[in-house]
């Protein structure tokens, strides 16, 4: 096949290349320019997005021999994922920025145009298994597994892309890394959001979005017990930085449960009032077989690296709905469920839906 | 590989090559008082005279340098530099729209840290420049104008410059006039002394000789800071031991392509044609840019309506074919040619573009490769491109 690695100058995606190489494949590199301006993004060590990992990416290429470009995607990521990510956080809700690049930059905009210029697939280094059957599975490097941020991917969007790495640890990539050569061996993992040049999300939204003082309001009483800068700055479950000018009447900490944009409220309460059972969540996608008629038991993941937990889930057209068999504390909407069915050769995913409460 | 990259750089010539392999292998620094300095020595005085004379210079108007970007820098900001040290109302620095990189970033530079005004030269459509707008910037500002700066022949579209009219505009009103003539030497005549300008910058690299070594041009009465401070080995105005083996190659090469130039023009121009009209066959919609008749021989540059160069580039390349989308880069992001820009394109022809430049080991299986491998590649381009959001 032809295929179009997407290469971020890190350690995943120099082997994930490396191995569509050895598989065969006729293989271009591609690194991704996500930022207006390079500088502002993350360094090095942190980042994926910075003139130092483009050159990292370059030279994993000249290592493996194949040809590699850089693609200027940075219009469609800064209307795509960070004016999205403001607008979310406007909106009240809590945005993964990871799966929004993967559905609308990696596997939208970059496929597409891998696809006209007569490319087969995408290859990348997610930790994610895809195997013949086409069905999405977790890594087997459960610490690493990126299954969630892949989940919102079509079925389209699956049947061309491939993720080599999701049989291997990440040590072993490392190693693999090393024994062929490749300079990105230890580079340290990235994390965070690659475009909050500081790691400073709170200062990133504040710059965008403004001051807008409002309320924190007690859910039990009504009372007003606060004030904020602006509600964005919050997200369900949050604890730490309330500011509260009086402790609740019952003693107990305070948690956010929910921002109200149209009122630019804050409410907040124990942590009992957290807790939730019934999960409703928009455009879901369900690559794990046809869509189910009825209820199907699984196990729903609701955030980023957070516990499964036990559910029935239900879709249709519109949306999905999750019976939770256990309450779970601090469901934040603009949050992705993803529901897996557990499975020895790797726990599939069944499909996705953007959780709004 | 059908190499259409010329521009970019061009395979060494023989007899340039086996000059350097043959200095390389002697031991000296030119700089030295021994035997072995003293051999060094001679082999960079004899390059300096064979440079002068390939290019109507005097051999002590020859300062060798690391390259073309090193003599336009020097260039511009020596010369602005010392002509302010002279009188500190020479602010002003006189450039093209369409000057590569080396110059206009140089130029950007002074105003950002110096206090330099810039004045900026339009072009017509075709990239050229009109004497008569160099003469109405000089008559209006000519007391303030330390430098003006304008190259030979763009080295994007490949448009040749009327440098003579230019530089006898400067000469009227008592400025220096620089004049990177890097993609000029060797394609089209080019005659220091009988051009009237004041410093002219030359590179290996881009004529047969090998990269890192060039040379500016510079008259003897013409000042220049230093940009690079040292042991002066150059006039005092450039510093670092020579790089006797590189001056060598460069000197053999400068002359071989002075020499060859007429013949060579008459070749490649005759290919370029055949390349041109063969592309307007095969891609009826294309737009040939720059002057079609005063160009440099080597030169075919074309926008594809539609497409997206660096789509085109990428593709083509997949089929063995060099070319360029143009010269500038922002950390490896195609941005659209600041020249098509100048020359009236919009923000979609500049991206559409692509160049292709003919050297001195191009065949016509180059341009057949080009021809087999375009019409498919444009077809692919334009799906790519249509699938682009508006900006």
């Amino acid at each position: 096949m032809r295929v179009l690695a997407a290469m971020s100058g890190g350690v995943d995606s120099a082997v994930a290349a490396a191995r569509a190489v050895e598989a065969g494949h006729d293989v271009t590199g591609v690194h991704l320019a996500l930022a207006r301006n390079p500088q502002t993004y993350r360094t090095g060590a942190r980042g994926c997005c910075t003139l130092e990992d483009s050159r990292d990416a370059r030279r994993a290429a000249d290592v493996l021999g194949i040809p590699f470009y850089v693609w200027d995607m940075a219009d469609r990521f800064h209307d795509d994922v960070v004016d999205d990510f403001v607008a979310e956080y406007a909106a009240g809700r809590t945005p993964n920025p990871c799966l929004r690049c993967n559905e609308k930059i990696k596997f939208a905009a970059v496929l597409d145009r891998a696809v006209a210029l007569g490319f087969d697939a995408v290859v990348t280094g997610h930790h994610a298994r895809l195997g013949a059957d086409g069905l999405l599975r977790r890594s087997v490097d459960a610490a690493k597994d990126q299954s969630y941020v892949l989940a919102v991917l079509t079925r389209a969007q699956l049947d061309r892309s491939i993720f080599p790495l999701g049989d291997s640890t990440k040590a072993e990539v490392r190693a693999e890394a090393a024994r062929r050569g490749l300079a990105v061996a230890d580079k340290p993992d990235s994390h965070d959001i690659c475009f909050i040049a500081d790691g400073d999300t709170r200062g990133f939204l504040a710059e965008r979005l403004g001051e807008a003082p409002g309320q924190v309001v007690d859910a039990l009483t009504g009372a007003v017990v606060g004030s904020h800068s602006g509600a964005y700055q919050y997200t369900v479950g949050q604890r730490r930085g309330l500011h509260l000018d009086r402790p609740a009447p019952d003693g107990r900490p305070r948690y956010v449960l929910s921002i109200t944009p149209i009122t630019n409220t804050v409410t907040v309460g124990p942590a009992e009032a957290l807790e939730v059972s019934d999960v409703r969540a928009t455009r879901p996608v369900w690559t794990g077989g046809p869509r189910p008629a009825g209820p199907v038991e699984c196990g729903v993941q609701l955030r980023a690296h957070g516990d499964v937990v036990p559910a029935a889930v239900e879709v249709d057209a519109d949306g999905l709905r999750a019976s939770l068999r256990r309450p779970v504390r601090g469901v934040a909407a603009g949050q992705a469920i993803v529901a897996y069915r557990p499975d020895p050769a790797g726990d599939v995913v069944l499909g996705s839906a953007t959780i709004t409460g | 590989m059908a190499y259409l990259d010329h521009a970019a750089t061009t395979p060494m010539l023989d007899e340039a090559l086996e000059a350097y392999v043959a200095v390389a292998r002697e031991v000296g620094n030119a700089s030295s008082l021994h035997a072995a300095g003293r051999r060094a020595r001679r082999r960079v005085e004899e390059s300096r005279e064979r440079v002068a004379a390939a290019l109507g210079a005097r051999p002590s108007e020859v300062i060798f340098t690391g390259g073309g970007t090193e003599s336009d820098n020097l260039a511009v900001k020596g010369v602005f530099w010392a002509r302010r040290a002279a009188r500190a109302d020479r602010v002003r620095v006189v450039s093209s729209a369409v000057e590569h990189h080396a110059v206009l970033d140089a130029v950007d530079w002074l105003v950002e840290h110096e206090g330099a005004q810039a004045g900026w030269l339009p072009v017509d459509a075709t990239g050229r420049l009109d004497p008569e707008r160099l003469r109405a910037e000089l008559t209006e500002h000519g007391a303030h104008v330390a430098v003006v700066t304008a190259m030979w022949a763009n080295n994007e579209v490949g448009t040749v410059q009327p440098v003579t009219e230019l530089a006898t505009v400067a000469a009227e009103h008592g400025v220096p006039f620089h004049t990177d003539a890097i993609q000029a030497v060797g394609q089209v005549p080019v005659d220091f002394a009988a051009s009237g300008v004041s410093a002219l910058t030359v590179t290996g690299h881009k004529l047969g000789g090998p990269a890192g070594v060039g040379a500016l041009l510079l008259g003897r009465d013409v000042a220049a800071t230093p940009l690079l401070h040292g042991g002066g080995q150059e006039r005092d105005v450039r510093s670092g031991t020579l790089d006797t083996a590189g001056i060598v190659a460069f000197a053999v090469a400068v002359e071989s392509a002075v020499k060859g130039q007429q013949e060579y023009a008459a070749r490649i121009a005759a290919l370029r044609d055949e390349l041109v009209e063969r592309v307007r066959q095969a891609v009826p919609e294309v737009i040939f840019n720059g002057d079609p008749a005063d160009r440099l021989p080597g030169n075919a540059h074309f926008s594809f309506p539609g497409c997206e160069g660096d789509a085109l580039l990428l593709l083509l390349d997949a089929q063995g074919i060099a070319c360029s989308t143009g010269s500038a880069c922002s950390a490896g992001v195609a941005q659209p040619s600041h020249v098509l820009l100048a020359m009236g394109a919009d923000d979609d022809r500049a991206r559409s573009s692509l160049r292709f430049t003919l050297g001195h080991t191009s065949t016509g299986a180059d341009v057949d490769a080009l021809i087999a491998a375009l019409p498919a590649a444009v077809e692919r381009a334009r799906r790519a491109a249509a699938l682009r959001t508006p900006r």
